[in-house]
């Protein structure tokens, strides 16, 4: 494990050195957090200051963590390894000794841990001093939520590389990744609480790996699901990623097969 | 040569590899690698050489286990490329000239300590050898800084170092001295020269670089149109193609066209002062030609130019391309 965890630092320090790129994606986040708060505040307010559980705190916690998560999570782009197996670079990966997904996901989590500082801390901070969010006063949610925190940036960059695979036998992803955004952006919980969703979209939602990318993370952290029902969002977040690691495996092992890096 | 034993480190036998070209709307099959075979012994620096697309990338990919092979054997170090991947990986370097293996935007120093870990050196191994590397390479200048950052030459050598980071048996060059200028060239061909006389890694090298091959290699592999069109010594090579030796002669006083037998005169300088004559040294001989020249005139000085690699390798490319229309 020290190797990944050596490619995650390594990804953690590449990231830092994209701070002005950090501050533009923070400056995005808060205008579209503060554009999402209006909105989803507005609601809560007609609502009679409640609405399906959520209280004008709450919903600022979830507004602001999500926006927060945005650069830490990757549910909007391909993964590094998509441009490496377009372009044949992927050939130098499997020339070392090394797992070819779990370095290329190691190395994008990594990435995602740094912006959690940049981009992650501020936009709560945002939310806070504009908007005042509920947060938890104890300690086990945050404990719990930096879990479900890691599980979900880690999910994100699995599903993501898994989509990136694809690359192995289509000559173009984009199309694949644009409909990927949509579908993701959704059902992640990004624009709203899945919980708000109608009842038949909220049942495709939580059969799908989504919501552990996000809506869990973001449930634990904000305390809105404690105790044994936290564990058990925990454990299918685990779940997912199991899930996912293992179709990556796959779609390696076949994928570098069909590989044919032609020149050069 | 052949045969396997534990002193071969590479070993193909009807080694082929085909692809799928699309040309419109019709799929052709195009074979880079055409059954060939040969081996490479432990210890061996082997020039693999080769016009744009007779097949030499396609060899390493499949040599280093990232292309699958159509049809064949390979065995490197002993193992199947393909299946014993991770394996191998410990005991190959790879540089390919055209990509990169380091972590683009951080220092050079942190690709060392990345690829380390990723070979599992000990923190020992790992600092003695990334210190002999940056003394015999002189990449001290750069450790800190970002590869992004480097010129071409500076990352070439850093290429090199973590290609041979993990001391491996075998190194495999895929055009490493590509873009490089002529000083940049030397410094790495010294550096090779050093590396394999110190700790004997075999060395396999593709190249357009004849300087490379001339240099570095002891044995040489022309590979055309996916097969084997050569295999021997580079001095081999010349006298197989029969490519021509020419006498230069420096002469005490002008004189006209020397007319020698079985040579060619070529060109005269300085009013006839300084002639070259090109002679085939499988049909006469230098001291032949001399003998003749100085029944003619007074000779004072004299060189022998040997035939460029250049023009050997294309005589091969035409007596295959001849022989096979």
């Amino acid at each position: 494990m020290r190797v990944y965890a050596r490619i995650l630092a390594a990804g953690f320090r590449t990231q830092s050195r994209y701070l002005p790129a950090a501050f533009a994606g923070l400056l995005a986040n808060a205008t579209f957090g503060l554009l999402k708060s209006g909105i989803l505040l507005t609601l809560v307010d007609d609502g009679g200051g409640e609405l399906d559980g959520y209280t004008a705190g709450t919903m600022a916690a979830y507004v602001w963590l999500s926006q927060g998560l945005l650069g830490s999570v990757n549910i909007w782009s391909l993964p590094s390894s998509a441009e490496r197996i377009k372009s044949g670079d992927i050939a130098v990966d499997f020339l070392r000794p090394a797992d070819v997904q779990l370095a290329s996901i190691a190395d994008d989590v990594g990435r995602g841990l740094f912006a959690l500082i940049p981009r992650g801390l501020p936009s709560v901070g945002v939310g806070v001093l504009l908007v005042g969010m509920a947060m938890p006063a104890q300690v086990l949610p945050y404990a719990l939520g930096a879990v479900s925190l890691a599980l979900g940036i880690t999910l994100s960059h699995a599903l993501a590389y898994l989509l990136g695979t694809a690359g192995f036998w289509l000559v173009e992803v984009r199309g694949l990744q644009v409909l990927y955004m949509g579908v993701a952006g959704l059902l992640t919980g990004l624009i709203t609480p899945v919980w708000l969703f109608p009842g038949w979209l909220e049942a495709i939602a939580v059969a799908t790996p989504f919501p552990a990318v996000m809506m869990y993370p973001i449930d634990v952290l904000s305390g809105r699901t404690t105790g044994t029902d936290a564990l058990w969002l925990l454990a299918v977040q685990a779940g997912w990623l199991a899930l996912a690691l293992a179709a990556g495996q796959v779609a390696t092992r076949l994928g570098r097969r069909t590989l044919e890096v032609q020149g050069g | 040569m052949s045969g396997t034993t534990s002193d071969t480190i590479v070993e193909v036998r009807g080694l082929s590899r085909d692809f799928r070209v699309r040309d419109g709307l019709k799929v052709r099959r195009l074979t880079a690698v055409d059954r060939m075979t040969w081996s490479i012994a432990a210890g061996e620096a082997v020039g693999y050489i080769g016009a744009n697309g007779a097949g030499k990338s396609t060899t390493i990919k499949m040599l280093a286990g990232i292309l699958v092979p159509t049809a064949g054997d390979v065995h490197t170090c002993g193992l199947r490329p393909v299946k014993d991947r991770k394996k191998l990986a410990r005991r190959i370097g790879v540089v390919f000239g055209q990509r990169s293996q380091l972590w683009w935007d951080l220092p050079v120093r942190e690709s060392f300590g990345i690829l380390a870990a990723i070979h599992s050196l000990s923190r020992a191994r790992e600092r003695a050898r990334t210190d002999e590397l940056v003394e015999t390479l002189d990449m001290g200048d750069y450790l800190g800084t970002p590869v992004r950052q480097l010129s071409l030459g500076q990352r070439m050598r850093a290429e090199v170092a973590a290609a041979l980071l993990h001391r491996p048996q075998l190194l495999i060059l895929d055009e490493p001295t590509i873009g490089l200028d002529v000083l940049s060239k030397q410094r790495l061909r010294e550096f090779l020269v050093r590396e394999r006389a110190e700790h004997g890694t075999t060395l396999l090298l593709t190249t357009h670089d004849m300087g490379d091959v001339e240099r570095l290699c002891d044995r040489v592999l022309v590979v055309d149109h996916g097969r084997l069109a050569y295999d021997g010594s580079l001095d081999g090579l010349g006298r197989t193609v029969g490519a021509e030796r020419v006498l230069v002669v420096d002469l005490a006083e002008p004189c006209a066209e020397l007319a020698v037998p079985g040579a060619r005169h070529l060109r005269s300088e300085g009013g006839g002062l300084r002639q070259h004559l090109a002679f085939d040294p499988a049909a006469t001989t230098a001291a032949r030609v001399l003998a003749a020249v100085s029944e003619q005139a007074d000779v004072l000085d004299l060189t022998i130019a040997e035939p460029a690699v250049e023009d050997v390798v294309r005589r091969i490319y035409e007596r295959a391309t001849t022989s096979s229309s």
